[in-house]
C-alpha cells in the first residue's frame, strides 16, 4: 500500500464577488519537498494559500492532511495542524523582542506570568538545527528585513509547523540574503518539512523547488518537476505565450549630454552619508544601468537628482542648468521624468482615480487648466487615450488606481512620466514586484524613449535584467562607485565583486569612465 | 510622534475617505438612532411616539419653526463646510469653536467700530470675520506642517484660548457700559436683513448655501482643490508631484478656519448683534459630527446640518410637550454619529472579521 502524499489539495475552488479566485484547484506536496507555486500577481496563489491557512473557507473543494481530510476554521486550526505561514508583510510587533514575538498568542506554561527562558532555549536550538542565526533577546526592529522573515520562519517551527507556507519570501531580500533563505529552506526540506514556495521569479523556482505547480487565472496550468523544465517552458505556462527573456537592442545612438553629475554626497535617511562623491555624465539615447546590494546609494541618488532630497555637496546639471537646490517642481520645466520605487506610496494616489492620477505632475497646467480651474473634459479625454496607448487594464478612466493590479498601476505611472517626451528619465525598480508579462512591457517602453532619444537612469538589483538593458553600468556600494563597466566586457562574478566593495576602479579608471 | 487620539481619527478618516461610502448609511444611522431613542425615551417614562410627533411638529410644524430650524442649522452648515475643507486635506481641525469666536469678535470689532455705509459695511463685517478664523487657525496649521505638531491638541487648546480671550474683552474691554457682560450692538448696516418677513430667516442662508457651492467647486474643480485632496490622500505622492505640501496644508487649516469664522460672524450679524460670554453652544464640535453624517460631501453636509438645526428646534416642544429633557436630542444626535462609523466600519471591513482577498 503506498502511503498518501502529506498534503493533497482536491478541487478547490473559491470565489469573491464577481471573480474566480481559485478554480478546482488540485495539487499535493510530499514531505521533504519543496513545491513552488509560480503564477504571475492575481493568478490566485495567495488566496489558494490562505485557504489553506485557514484565513478562508473555499466554497468547494477538501484539503487532506496526511491522508486525513480537514477543515480550517481559522488560523488556529491550521496551527495547531502544523501549518505555518510566512506572509509577505511581517506580522511582528516592532519593539517586541524576537522571543516575546514568537510567543505572543501562545500559552505560557507559567500562565498568567510570562515564561521566556525556556522559549528563549528552544528558539536558539530550533535557530542553530536550522541556521537561523537568530537572537531571541534582539528587538524586533533593529533587525534587518532578512533577519525579521528568519523570526517568523522560528515563529512557525516553534508552533510545531511540518508544513512551511512561504508568500512571495525573497520580494524583499537582498541576492545575499535570498541565498540565505534557499540554504535555510533546503535544510527544512531535509529534516522532512514540506514547504510552499510562492514566486513568480523564474530564476528561483528553478533555484529552490522540487516541483512546481503554475497557475493561471485562478487555474493550475500544470504540476511539473522542476529538473524536467526549463524557464522559458515555465514562463510560457505562466504567461500563456512566448517570453522574450533578450532584447534586441539596436547600438546606442549617442547625443549631447543631459545629465552632468559632479563630486555629488547625499546624506541618507539614518544621517548617513548615503552617496559619496559620486560624478559621471549621461547622454541621450543612453541607458545607464545603477546596480548595487539594495541599499548602497541608488535611492538616495536618485532623489537628490528628482529634486526629493537635497545635496549635501557637489553638482547636478540638467541640460547644462545647474540647480543649487532642486524642488520636484522642477521636474516640469527641466522635462525629467521620474518612476519612483515605490510606486504605491510616491507614484501614485491610490484612493485618486486612474484619470487624476494620469494628471498628477500635469494638473496645473493647460489643457488640464486654465486660470486655476481643472478641465474635467480634457482630463478625462487624456485618460481614455493613455488607457488605450500603454494598454492599461482598467474598466474605465474613473476607477481608482487601488483597484488595479501592480503592473497596471506601474503602467499608470509610466504613461504619466513618459507622455511628455521627457530628455531625462529616472527609473527607480520599475520592475520590481511585476510579473513576466509587465516587466517585458517596461523594458520596452524604456528602450523605445532609449531609441526616441531619452537619456535613462535604470536601478535594480536584477543583475540580469541590469546587465540585459544598459549601455553603461555603475556599480554602487555603500555610495561610492565601484566601477563603470559595459555589459559584455565584465562576467558576472566581476559585478558580484564590485557589488560586495571588494573590487573597485582606480581614480584614474574613475576619471575615463565618466564619459560615454 | 502621534497621540493615540490622533491615530484614532486618522482610522476613521480612512473609513470615511478611502472608499465611496453608501449614500443610503446617513439615513440608515439617522432611523437607527431614532429606534434606540426610543428605547431610552420609553426608559424615561415617556411615549416615544409622542415625543418623536413633538420633535417633528416642533422642528417643521409652521412656517415660523421652519425658518427657526433653519436659522439654527446655518451656524452647523458654515462650521460643517469648514471641517469638510480640513478633513479634505488630511488636516484634523477640532478647533471650530476657537474659530468661531474669533470670527465673532473680529464681526463685533468691524460692526461696532466701523462705521460704513449699508451695502458695504456687512460683506466687510463678514470678511473679517473669516479674517479672524484664518488667522486664528494658521497658526495650528503652520504649527503642523512646519513643526510637526498634532493639530488635534494644538486645536482643542486653541479653542479654551479663544473662548477665555473673548470671555475676558466682554468682562473688561469690550463690555457696554451698565449692561450685562455683553458687548455694544454691531450697526444695522452691519446686520443681515430678514428674508422672510415675519420670521427670524435671516440671509445667512444664502450665504450659507453659496459657500458650499464654493466649497464643492474649490475641492473638485479648481487646481488648489486637487492639490489639497492630493495632500490628503497622500502627502508623499503629492511632494514628489511638485506640490509644496508645507504650504498646502497650512493653507487648509487657515481656509477651513477662515469658513468657521464665517459662521460666527454670521451668527453675530444675523441673530446675536453682539459678543456675549459663551454665545455658541458648540457648533465648533457639532460640525464634526455634521462633517462626518454629510459624508464630508459639501452637499451632504448642508443637508446633515438641516438634521440637526431641526432636532435642536424641535427639541423645545418636545420638552414642552412630553416633558422629556433637551439632553434626549443629543443622545439621538450622538447615535447618529456612533451607527454612522458603526455602519462605516462594517461597510469598510465586513460584519465580523477583515476580509481577506488577493491584491
Amino acid at each position: 500500500m503506498t502511503t498518501p502524499p502529506f498534503l493533497q489539495i482536491e478541487e478547490i475552488t473559491k470565489t469573491f464577488p464577481g471573480v474566480v479566485a481559485n478554480d478546482k484547484v488540485s495539487f499535493d506536496v510530499a514531505a521533504g519537498e519543496i513545491h513552488a507555486l509560480l503564477g504571475e500577481n492575481g493568478a490566485g496563489k495567495t488566496t489558494l494559500v490562505s485557504t489553506l491557512y485557514g484565513l478562508h473557507r473555499p466554497d468547494s473543494g477538501r484539503i487532506r492532511l496526511r491522508g486525513k481530510e480537514i477543515t480550517l476554521r481559522s488560523s488556529r486550526d491550521a496551527i495547531a495542524l502544523g501549518i505555518g505561514m510566512v506572509h509577505q508583510h511581517f506580522m511582528l510587533v516592532q519593539p517586541l523582542t524576537v522571543a516575546e514575538n514568537i510567543v505572543l498568542g501562545m500559552r505560557s506554561p507559567r500562565e498568567p506570568l510570562l515564561s521566556l527562558g525556556p522559549a528563549s532555549q528552544e528558539i536558539e536550538r530550533l535557530s542553530r538545527t536550522y541556521g537561523l542565526e537568530v537572537d531571541p533577546a534582539a528587538q524586533v526592529w533593529q533587525l534587518s528585513v532578512g533577519m525579521q522573515q528568519r523570526v517568523e520562519i522560528v515563529k512557525a517551527l516553534y508552533r510545531g509547523a511540518d508544513l512551511l507556507i512561504l508568500d512571495e519570501p525573497t520580494a524583499v531580500l537582498t541576492p545575499q540574503e535570498i541565498h540565505e533563505l534557499f540554504n535555510v529552506l533546503r535544510r527544512l526540506k531535509a529534516e522532512g518539512h514540506a514547504v510552499i514556495f510562492i514566486s513568480h521569479k523564474l530564476d528561483e523556482v528553478m533555484a529552490i523547488s522540487d516541483r512546481v505547480t503554475v497557475l493561471r487565472d485562478g487555474r493550475v496550468v500544470n504540476t511539473v518537476a522542476t529538473a524536467g523544465t526549463d524557464k522559458a517552458a515555465l514562463a510560457r505556462m505562466m504567461v500563456g505565450r512566448e517570453v522574450l527573456f533578450q532584447f534586441d537592442k539596436p547600438p546606442a545612438q549617442l547625443g549631447d549630454a543631459v545629465l552632468n553629475v559632479r563630486d555629488l554626497c547625499v546624506m541618507g535617511n539614518r544621517r548617513q552619508m548615503a552617496v559619496r562623491d559620486v560624478s559621471f555624465d549621461l547622454r541621450r539615447g543612453e541607458i545607464l544601468g545603477v546596480a548595487g546590494v539594495d541599499g548602497n546609494g541608488q535611492s538616495e541618488l536618485v532623489e537628490a537628482i528628482a529634486g526629493l532630497r537635497p545635496a549635501a555637496s557637489g553638482q547636478i546639471s540638467i541640460n547644462g542648468r545647474a540647480l543649487a537646490a532642486f524642488q520636484p517642481s522642477d521636474l516640469l520645466d527641466l522635462n525629467v521624468a521620474h518612476i519612483p520605487q515605490d510606486r504605491q506610496r510616491v507614484g501614485l494616489v491610490m484612493d485618486f482615480s486612474v484619470s487624476e492620477n494620469l494628471v498628477a505632475r500635469l494638473f496645473s497646467l493647460l489643457p488640464f487648466a486654465r486660470s486655476g480651474f481643472l478641465q474635467w473634459k480634457a482630463i478625462r479625454e487624456n485618460a481614455d487615450g493613455r488607457i488605450k496607448e500603454f494598454d492599461i487594464r482598467a474598466p474605465n478612466s474613473e476607477v481608482k488606481a487601488r483597484s488595479l493590479s501592480g503592473g497596471n498601476q506601474q503602467k499608470v505611472i509610466l504613461a504619466r512620466e513618459l507622455s511628455r517626451a521627457p530628455d531625462l528619465i529616472l527609473a527607480s525598480q520599475p520592475t520590481r514586484g511585476l510579473d513576466v508579462g509587465a516587466t517585458e512591457f517596461v523594458e520596452g517602453r524604456l528602450l523605445e524613449q532609449r531609441a526616441r532619444g531619452a537619456a535613462i537612469i535604470y536601478v535594480s538589483t536584477e543583475l540580469e535584467e541590469i546587465l540585459s538593458l544598459s549601455d553603461r553600468v555603475m556599480v554602487l556600494h555603500r555610495g561610492e562607485i565601484m566601477g563603470m563597466v559595459r555589459p559584455g566586457e565584465v562576467t558576472e562574478e566581476e559585478m558580484g565583486l564590485m557589488m560586495a566593495g571588494e573590487k573597485r576602479m582606480t581614480a584614474q579608471e574613475k576619471m575615463e569612465a565618466r564619459q560615454s | 510622534m502621534k497621540s493615540g487620539l490622533s491615530k484614532r481619527l486618522e482610522g476613521l478618516r480612512s473609513i470615511g475617505l478611502g472608499q465611496a461610502l453608501s449614500w443610503t448609511l446617513p439615513i440608515w444611522a439617522v432611523l437607527i438612532a431614532f429606534l434606540v431613542g426610543s428605547v431610552i425615551i420609553a426608559g424615561a417614562g415617556a411615549n416615544p411616539i409622542q415625543a418623536y410627533a413633538a420633535l417633528f411638529r416642533g422642528a417643521v410644524g409652521n412656517g415660523g419653526l421652519v425658518a427657526t430650524t433653519l436659522v439654527k442649522s446655518i451656524p452647523l452648515m458654515l462650521a460643517g463646510l469648514s471641517v469638510v475643507l480640513a478633513y479634505r486635506a488630511s488636516v484634523f481641525n477640532i478647533g471650530g469653536e476657537g474659530q468661531i469666536y474669533m470670527g465673532a469678535l473680529f464681526a463685533v470689532w468691524g460692526g461696532t467700530l466701523l462705521h460704513l455705509p449699508a451695502g458695504v459695511h456687512l460683506p466687510i463685517v463678514l470678511a473679517l470675520g473669516m479674517v479672524g478664523g484664518f488667522l486664528w487657525s494658521a497658526i495650528p496649521g503652520y504649527l503642523k506642517a512646519a513643526r510637526g505638531f498634532n493639530e488635534v491638541i494644538v486645536t482643542i487648546f486653541m479653542n479654551y484660548i479663544a473662548v477665555a480671550i473673548v470671555s475676558y474683552l466682554v468682562h473688561g474691554p469690550m463690555r457696554e457700559s451698565g449692561w450685562n457682560y455683553q458687548s455694544r450692538a454691531v450697526d444695522e448696516s452691519a446686520r443681515l436683513p430678514i428674508i422672510l418677513p415675519g420670521t427670524s430667516l435671516h440671509l445667512g442662508l444664502v450665504v450659507a448655501l453659496a459657500a458650499a457651492v464654493l466649497a464643492h467647486i474649490l475641492l473638485f474643480h479648481t487646481t488648489l482643490g486637487y492639490r489639497l485632496r492630493m495632500v490628503g490622500f497622500n502627502a508623499e505622492a503629492a511632494r514628489y508631484a511638485g506640490v509644496k505640501v508645507t504650504l498646502i496644508t497650512v493653507l487648509a487649516m487657515a481656509l477651513s478656519g477662515a469658513l468657521a469664522g464665517l459662521a460666527g460672524a454670521v451668527e453675530i450679524a444675523g441673530v446675536q448683534f453682539r459678543l456675549l460670554e459663551g454665545f455658541s453652544p458648540g457648533w465648533g464640535f457639532d460640525a464634526i459630527a455634521v462633517a462626518l453624517v454629510g459624508q464630508l460631501h459639501p452637499a451632504g453636509v448642508l443637508l446633515a446640518a438641516l438634521f440637526f438645526g431641526a432636532l435642536r428646534t424641535g427639541a423645545n416642544s418636545m420638552q414642552t410637550a412630553v416633558g422629556l429633557p433637551m439632553v434626549v436630542v443629543q443622545v439621538i444626535q450622538g447615535l447618529t454619529v456612533l451607527f454612522m462609523m458603526i455602519g462605516a466600519a462594517v461597510q469598510h471591513y465586513g460584519l465580523w472579521r477583515p476580509a481577506r482577498r488577493e491584491k
